[in-house]
């Protein structure tokens, strides 16, 4: 498996870390919500549009993202929180960045030596779809999709060389 | 049984709840349960009051949670208390850091209530 030094500005991020940013995915889900996601095998459009993004600074440097719908990132916080919905409702954007947080965390300390040598942002959330991204990373987004509550939600990581 | 207070220092409010949810899940009983939003605004409630306990993050804006850590030493009412780090920053370079500037526990997030448990309840000695 390369490592964050082996990547070139011409690499997709290393196979072998896909396997690594569905685990990190995964866990924060079972562990923070209860709740055990379903696998998908094409990321499926992603309607309502919310997406938190927390930036990875040092030896791994690039952008994590958490893209959902209002309705997943309602039930995330509710979830999170253990209440209703209707209780929860303002704090689906803090639930969100907190998630995509924790998922960046897991996922750099699961590759190794990485733990040490990148730091994290804190997390900025945006809602609305009529938006582009552009991250700066030279490398192919890594993107996993799940499907939480039967809706479907994904993760991507980019990385700059 | 005495009953505790605590302080819980983290830029989210959804985990500053997760937390204290945890706390009472492993069975401690709070009189109070502080929270600050960074390091500063909990360095502001400890000016005044004791805690039993204080729950920091790491990564928050205006003050991090190391920083918090060393600033708290000059603090009277901070003297003794034990400091527990619940923090996605779980390398091996930040956990030697924050135990070598006085906190008393480290928890990777994500976390379990058990935990949380497990880390806080040795600490609290005989006040719980």
């Amino acid at each position: 498996m390369k490592t964050a030094n082996e990547i070139t500005a011409s690499d997709k991020v290393p196979e072998g870390w896909s396997p690594l940013l569905e685990l990190a995915v995964r866990e924060v889900f079972e562990i923070m919500l209860g709740c055990k996601l379903e696998a998908q095998t094409a990321p499926a459009p992603v309607s309502g549009d919310f997406t938190a993004m927390v930036g990875l600074a040092g030896q791994l440097c690039g952008l994590l993202t958490l893209h959902c719908s209002a309705h997943s990132a309602a039930l995330m916080a509710s979830r999170m929180l253990g209440a209703d919905v209707k209780e929860t409702d303002a704090q689906m954007w803090d639930a969100i960045g907190e998630i995509a947080n924790m998922i960046a965390g897991n996922f750099k300390n699961k590759l190794t030596g990485m733990g040490d040598r990148c730091v994290l942002s804190v997390p900025t959330v945006i809602t609305g779809s009529d938006y582009s991204l552009r991250s700066m990373a030279d490398t192919g987004p890594l993107e996993v999709a799940f499907l939480f509550e039967g809706a479907p939600i994904s993760v991507a990581v980019e990385v700059h060389s | 049984m005495k009953k505790l207070r605590a302080l819980i220092v983290d830029d989210s409010s959804v985990m500053r709840k997760i937390v204290e949810r945890s706390l009472r899940q492993a069975g401690i009983e709070f009189a109070e349960v502080r929270e600050a939003s960074n390091g500063a605004e909990g360095l502001g409630a400890l000016k005044n009051e004791t805690m039993d306990l204080i729950l920091c993050d790491i990564n928050m804006p205006v003050m991090d949670g190391l920083e918090f850590l060393r600033q708290l030493q000059t603090v009277d009412n901070a003297k003794g208390v034990p400091v527990v780090m619940i923090t996605t920053e779980g390398s091996e370079s930040h956990v030697v850091q924050a135990l070598s500037i006085g906190a008393r526990g480290y928890i990777r997030k994500p976390f379990t209530p058990e935990q949380v448990k497990e880390h806080v309840i040795p600490l609290l000695g005989n006040t719980k």
